[in-house]
């Protein structure tokens, strides 16, 4: 099974949710950090990470002794990635999709395979738990590549628990896909429901079943409860707002730490998964 | 024209309550929020739009159902997975990137490729002066494009209005809406929180303003949450060359005030309050300071 914790806005607990529940399961588990522009689980599981890889996205290199300046690869490409003035081509690897149009379009075969390394992908064990994450080149903008070669280390036969970036666009949606279940994390405040609001209306579209776990409760108002009900989402569980557990985040510590109680409550959330999922 | 963006790696540090904030304290100035798949500022200054305007980038594909003879070809090729071929070939909206391959290779003919509608953008007045804004649709890319759009519209709305300062609300992260906002910024904030995940998330954030050569300000927002640790932040600022712009309290006011609707620094009483206070005085200082003709980075507009 698979399971996205998300969010919409940022800093309302993905992260502490996402790492405590895989922390908290009894089976075969992994977690996946899906934020590869902030990974932040690492600071919590301290996992032992052993492997570690280069991640790089294909991009055309012109050989420009074969080219013959018919301008096809620059008109075939959507995404200003390749122009030419005259008899200079010019490549912009940064901008390049890897959809690969230039090379089948190119007659002459006058363009070659270069990598554009994006990031680092790295895996170990944190105690039991399989874990991932990656770790995109400071200055790269694009995120989904690396993100998609996270999810494909997941492995099927465990609970697999994939910690989504905040947001609502490509990012978040490439998280969730294929995902069974979305956990949506918010905290009581405008801020918070709105955003979250905005991620479940994206994943209504997608037909993926989700429902919301409250953190920070008694910081803000009851406008969740109260979308929730409105909404007829299930509100799972709430997390109190308390300094302590607060403080305790700060310093890596996980949520289990700060209330123990919690393990049983976030096994029986997983064991309910399972069993709307089976 | 000087253009301060604020921003912080992790997200919910407190990005938008600051600028909220600096909204009320700051004059002739355009705000724009370029969270555009998570936009909050307007829920605290309460806009009234303008002109709202649809955004439209990139395309998708489509295929003609009475056209297609089923040979596969389109999702052999598609690098993205977005063609599934059942009697005939599906293409899933989501997984496009439209890239159009499918549609030039097609020896039918049978794939269309339409103008994809992922947004909106407004312009609104507030009574802080005028916000420009987005709403990318729940699920949608081009978010980066969708930020270069509506700075662009903040520059030009400034330069008419004879308005010498942007304010710009970033998104969480490093990637690309982020980068896109960095695009012409003469500075950042960098809202962060004692915490480890706000730390590291801040010390890739410098990277990033490093790389593009962008001065870099900070701010320790919940500062008293971990007072040791914001002590190591600031001490490894410092190291880096990195100004502290300030520090601001745990405060519930910030909450309430949001609950309100309100910038915090509405609340004469709150601690936050004249923390940011403070924070306004230095930075407006730093603005008037940066050269007026920083030439601006080049960035690509990215999508």
């Amino acid at each position: 099974m698979k399971i996205a914790i998300a969010s919409g806005k940022g800093g309302t607990g993905k992260t502490t949710l996402a790492t405590a529940l895989a922390l908290a399961a009894t089976g075969p588990v992994q977690y996946l950090d899906c934020d590869v522009e902030e990974p932040n689980g690492h600071l919590f599981l301290r996992p032992q990470l052993d492997n570690s890889e280069q991640c790089a996205v294909i991009v055309p290199q012109i050989n420009e002794e074969l080219c013959t300046y018919c301008g096809q690869c620059r008109d075939i490409c959507r995404f200003s990635a390749i122009t030419q003035f005259g008899q200079t081509v010019m490549t912009f690897p940064e901008m390049c999709h890897s959809c690969l149009g230039c090379f089948r379009v190119c007659e002459e075969k006058a363009i070659s395979e270069q990598k554009r390394e994006i990031g680092i992908l790295e895996s170990g064990r944190a105690g039991d738990i399989l874990f991932t994450h990656g770790r995109m080149r400071v200055g790269e903008a694009m995120a989904v590549p690396l993100l998609n070669a996270v999810k494909n280390q997941a492995q099927d036969d465990h609970l697999v628990i994939l910690d989504a970036p905040p947001g609502t666009s490509c990012p978040f949606v490439e998280t969730v896909l294929n995902c069974d279940h979305v956990l949506l994390i918010t905290e009581p405040t405008p801020f918070g429901l709105h955003d979250m609001a905005l991620a479940a209306t994206a994943l209504n579209n997608f037909n993926i079943p989700y429902g919301v776990i409250l953190n920070r409760a008694g910081l803000g108002d009851d406008r969740v409860q109260r979308w929730c009900e409105e909404h007829d989402v299930p509100l799972l569980l709430e997390i109190p707002f308390d300094r302590r557990i607060a403080e305790c985040y700060a310093r890596g510590g996980s949520l289990l730490e700060s209330i123990p109680e919690l393990t049983h409550q976030l096994r029986e959330l997983l064991d309910t998964l399972q069993e709307v999922n089976a | 024209m000087k253009e301060v963006i604020i921003v912080s790696g992790k997200g919910g540090t407190g990005k938008t309550s600051l600028i909220g904030s600096l909204a009320e304290l700051a004059e002739n100035k355009v705000l724009v929020d370029c969270d555009v798949d998570a936009a909050d500022l307007h829920l605290l200054l309460a806009p009234t739009i303008i002109a709202e305007h649809d955004f439209i980038a990139g395309v998708k594909a489509t295929v003609l159902a009475e056209s297609c003879n089923s040979c596969g070809l389109c999702e052999e090729l598609c690098q993205f997975g977005a063609v599934t071929m059942n009697q005939q070939a599906l293409i899933n909206e989501m997984s496009c990137e439209g890239c159009g391959v499918c549609a030039h290779f097609c020896p039918e003919q049978a794939i269309k490729l339409h103008d994809h509608h992922c947004g909106h953008w407004f312009q609104s007045q507030t009574k802080y002066g005028p916000l420009v804004h987005a709403q990318l649709m729940p699920g949608e890319e081009n978010s980066g494009k969708l930020v270069t759009k509506i700075k662009q519209e903040a520059r030009q709305l400034a330069e008419a209005q004879g308005l010498d300062l942007l304010l710009v609300d970033g998104s969480p992260g490093i990637g690309c809406p982020v980068i896109a906002s960095l695009s012409n910024a003469d500075m950042i904030v960098a809202v962060t929180e004692p915490t480890l995940s706000g730390w590291h998330d801040l010390e890739r954030l410098l990277d990033l303003a490093d790389h593009f050569r962008i001065q870099s300000l900070v701010c320790i927002n919940k500062w008293d949450l971990h007072s040791e640790m914001s002590q190591e932040i600031e001490d490894a600022c410092k190291k880096r060359g990195t100004e502290i712009l300030g520090r601001i309290p745990f405060d519930r006011t910030v909450v309430d005030s949001q609950i309100q609707g309100i910038p915090v620094v509405c609340h004469n009483d709150s601690h936050a309050a004249s923390a940011i206070r403070d924070i306004w005085e230095k930075l407006s200082v730093r603005i008037k300071e940066s050269p007026a003709d920083s030439v601006p980075p080049h960035l690509q507009t990215l999508g």
